[in-house]
């Protein structure tokens, strides 16, 4: 049993010099055999092992990770929620996340500081402007709160932005969603290992997985760094090499995996109380809580590993933050960083089952899935322990690539590819 | 930012290519006869290899070309670059 965070436990500890805190998550040694074997120990995997316990009554569970917990993508996103999508499907699925990242901090006892400072999409062009009162109205439609500003308005809202109609791509408007905002993205790695733990479920770090056993359509067990480990159901969230898992398993996906970069600048006051993206410019920003700015550019038109991206995506990332807040330019940037995104042809992600008995992936959430991390570990979690998906996620199979019925969310994914 | 071997160009900034995806997909001969799962495969599903991948690469600011290109996408390493139709150097 764990300790309860509360502010007793925390004067309790601080008269011990904060030395005596019990350990979040132990370090076990794999186990011969478990009834699911999560691979990636991201914030979406191991959410999903924490629903697979809470949820479905499977303890017997290890989410494997190569490095260590929400080292890839988990700590490396602009840590942006929202759920303006345009789909009924999309809808569904991301404002199902966006209602438990509301109860998330009291659920999991850990401050994962979400923060619903509201997230405005800017519209830079006449056809940004429709496409974005087309997506409001969808929005409200589908319950979720979104409503179009015109240029005073966003001047209002956030009095920073250079809403002047002589500069390159003028603000003409944009939409508003209050409830969404930011949230820390390590703590919420850390908020759900430290509850699948308390749990029973094995977090198995620098452990990378080398193969998958299959037995004619079956999967039987992976092969790790740390041994063979046997089981019968293998849940796959390894985001940027999903592809190098599916290879090993003999399956192909949909998916291409793109360096997405992204920067914080030097420390400064409260300047930015929201996120402003602007699709068409490609720049977003918004503004941590220790004071950094945080700007989030594009991604890389190839295929890449290796966790870095080119300069002149950084470079035209900060002429559009320029143009649009001259009160930046003389800001520093302090740190530049790259994350392997798996993009979809349709720009929404695949939890799904797949050819392969007992063999689910949970991927191509492409330049957005931080936003989703709580609904994909609660969906996919239902997918994997009833070897059906939830209704939720019924739409984001592997088979609409066949089928044709594809979720395109290009519009809505708000970062171009 | 790297630089790129350009067959027709010579070297120059990475910044002046686009990247067309995974090479020599072939079209389907025969467009009408295909299952839809064969047009799925033809359409969407890519390698996606961490390692040695080949891709269509164009000059777009340049001699707007296409050419083939030879990369690891481990390390962003570019081991050749070739003209269209040419055979994929073998080492």
């Amino acid at each position: 049993m764990k300790n309860k965070y509360s502010i007793i436990s925390l004067i309790k500890n601080s008269f011990s010099y904060h030395e005596n805190w019990q350990k979040a998550w132990g370090d076990p040694e794999p186990k011969k055999e478990y009834d699911i074997i999560i691979i990636g120990g991201g914030g979406h995997g191991l959410a999903t092992a924490y629903y697979l316990a809470k949820k479905h009554n499977i303890k017997n569970v290890a989410v494997i990770e190569k490095g260590w917990i929400g080292g890839g993508n988990t700590g490396r996103n602009t840590t942006i929620i929202r759920s303006n999508y345009l789909w009924d499907a999309s809808a569904g699925l991301y404002d199902h996340a966006l209602k438990i990242w509301e109860k998330l901090s009291q659920e999991l006892n850990y401050n994962v500081m979400f923060s619903q400072r509201g997230v405005m999409n800017l519209a830079h062009n006449l056809q940004d402007v429709r496409d974005l009162k087309r997506r409001t109205h969808a929005n409200r439609l589908n319950g979720i709160d979104a409503v179009y500003l015109n240029t005073d308005q966003v001047k209002k809202f956030c009095p920073i932005i250079n809403t002047s109609p002589d500069i390159r791509y003028p603000v003409l408007g944009g939409t508003l969603q209050r409830r969404a905002g930011t949230a820390r993205h390590d703590a919420v790695a850390w908020g759900y290992a430290r509850g699948a733990d308390e749990m029973g479920v094995d977090i198995i770090q620098n452990c990378e997985v080398k193969g998958i056993k299959r037995s004619g359509d079956s999967v039987e067990g992976v092969e790790t760094t740390k041994g063979f480990i046997k089981t019968k159901k293998i849940g796959v969230v390894a985001a940027g090499h999903s592809s190098v898992i599916a290879n090993m398993a003999g399956l192909r996906l949909p998916l291409e995996s793109k360096p997405l970069q992204a920067l914080v600048s030097e420390p400064v006051k409260p300047i930015i109380d929201t996120v402003v993206m602007s699709n068409a410019v490609h720049a977003y920003v918004s503004q941590s809580d220790k004071g950094e700015l945080v700007i989030g550019a594009g991604t890389d038109d190839y295929v890449s590993y290796s966790q870095k991206g080119s300069h002149d995506i950084v470079e035209g990332t900060l002429n559009a933050i320029l143009e649009l807040y001259p009160i930046f330019s003389r800001m520093r940037m302090l740190r530049q960083w790259g994350g392997i995104v798996d993009i979809c042809p349709d720009a929404s992600p695949i939890i799904s089952k797949t050819p392969i008995k007992g063999l689910y992936f949970n991927c191509g959430w492409g330049t957005g899935g931080f936003k989703a991390t709580p609904g994909s570990g609660d969906l996919f979690a239902h997918t994997i322990a009833n070897d059906e998906p939830h209704k939720l996620n019924a739409a984001f199979n592997l088979n609409r690539f066949v089928s044709g019925d594809l979720v395109d969310e290009h519009g809505a994914a708000a970062v171009a590819h | 930012m790297f630089l790129i071997h350009c067959p027709y160009c010579g070297e120059r900034e990475q910044s002046e290519f686009k990247a067309g995806g995974e090479a020599h997909i072939v079209r389907p001969k025969q467009p009408t006869e295909l299952s839809d799962d064969q047009w799925a495969e033809y359409l969407f599903m890519r390698k996606n290899i961490k390692g040695v991948q080949f891709e269509r690469w164009v000059h777009t600011h340049g001699c707007r070309k296409w050419f083939n290109m030879v990369r690891d996408t481990s390390n962003d390493e570019i081991k050749a670059t070739y003209k269209m139709g040419e055979k994929p150097p073998t080492k």
